[in-house]
């Protein structure tokens, strides 16, 4: 009885520590990868650099993973070693938030600026014959009549 | 737009210019490590000569952690003849210079120590885990760690008489507690 017991719950040990090292799959690493900077390239991800260095990256992400890291925690492995510039993306907090705010800034300004031409633009016609003079007028009078001639 | 205006148009182009202006002239690899004040990440490394070496095992010691390759021309041939002067000059006084070869072959590194006659150990990181656990992004890039264990300094391009000497004296005199 005692060792069915043992042997349940070596089992049952054996079980959860099988479940908790989920099998780490390409798409993960792959995932985590392309938020990262190729630290010896210019503008390219972890993901898309063929470079040794990456593919070593990609070695280091794969074993933290199978190891039980999350990929935050694997993330947070790179951060803490390379600092935040090994993010492609600069995370929105602290002075960062100007680059994700500063975009819709500028489309809001431009939208208002394009939005207030289209207005006069379009207002312009009507306004027009009032707006000229009635010297002008005269002027233009006396043009009309010496083309007709 | 009235005319009186027109001159704020190009007058917008100059913030964008002077980012540029900026941008253009940093050096996109100069990138401040997080790791300097921080405790040296420990490492277990086995020398071209086959002896373990660990960080552990040279607690006490200052250590010139010196991270190279044989393909990088010129820096790292400039700086070795300068680290194995160091290293000879302070040995007596505790200082370690270790070179960790990264992103190399075996052949190519063992012909790179015996050009240059080096003779302070020198370690394969075939794996690349030591460079990427000291946030490495090129060669050479060099850590100096006191004898605490702290990480000190983080040069990167090669070392210079003057700079090592500069950042080696100091720790030299320090106690270890």
């Amino acid at each position: 009885m005692r060792q069915l017991a043992l042997t349940l719950a070596l089992t049952a040990l054996l079980v959860a520590r099988l479940a908790s090292a989920a099998p780490v799959t390409e798409e993960t690493v792959t995932a985590i990868a392309s938020q990262l900077r190729c630290v010896v390239c210019q503008n390219l991800s972890v993901a898309d650099s063929p470079s040794e260095m990456a593919r070593q990256m990609r070695e280091v992400i794969r074993e933290r993973l199978s190891r039980g890291d999350t990929p935050e925690q694997v993330t947070a492995y790179f951060v803490d070693k390379y600092g935040e510039w090994v993010l492609l993306a600069p995370r929105p907090r602290g002075f960062n938030l100007l680059v994700w705010v500063l975009p819709f800034a500028g489309l809001l300004v431009g939208a208002v600026v394009a939005l207030r031409a289209a207005l006069r633009w379009t207002r312009r016609p009507s306004e027009s014959p009032e707006a000229l003079a009635p010297a002008e007028r005269e002027r233009v009078r006396v043009e009309l009549e010496r083309l007709e001639e | 737009m009235r005319p009186r205006k027109r001159w704020l148009i190009p007058l917008a182009a100059l913030p964008v210019l002077g980012l540029l202006a900026y941008g253009f002239r940093t050096d996109p690899r100069a990138i401040p490590s997080p790791l300097v004040g921080r405790a040296a990440a420990p490492f277990v490394l086995t020398t071209f000569e086959g002896k373990p070496v660990s960080l552990e095992g040279l607690r006490g010691q200052v250590v010139v952690l010196n991270f190279w390759a044989s393909w990088c021309v010129p820096a790292c041939y400039e700086e070795a003849p300068v680290l194995e002067a160091g290293w000879r000059a302070y040995r007596e006084r505790g200082l370690v210079v270790l070179g960790v070869d990264i992103q190399d072959t075996e052949p190519a590194a063992r012909r790179f120590i015996q050009q240059l006659g080096l003779t302070f150990p020198n370690a394969p990181d075939p794996q690349g885990r030591v460079s990427i656990d000291y946030g490495v992004y090129g060669v050479p890039e060099t850590f100096v760690i006191d004898r605490r264990g702290v990480i000190r300094l983080k040069h990167v391009g090669a070392v210079t008489e003057p700079i090592l000497r500069e950042a080696v004296e100091p720790l030299l005199g320090e106690s270890t507690t």
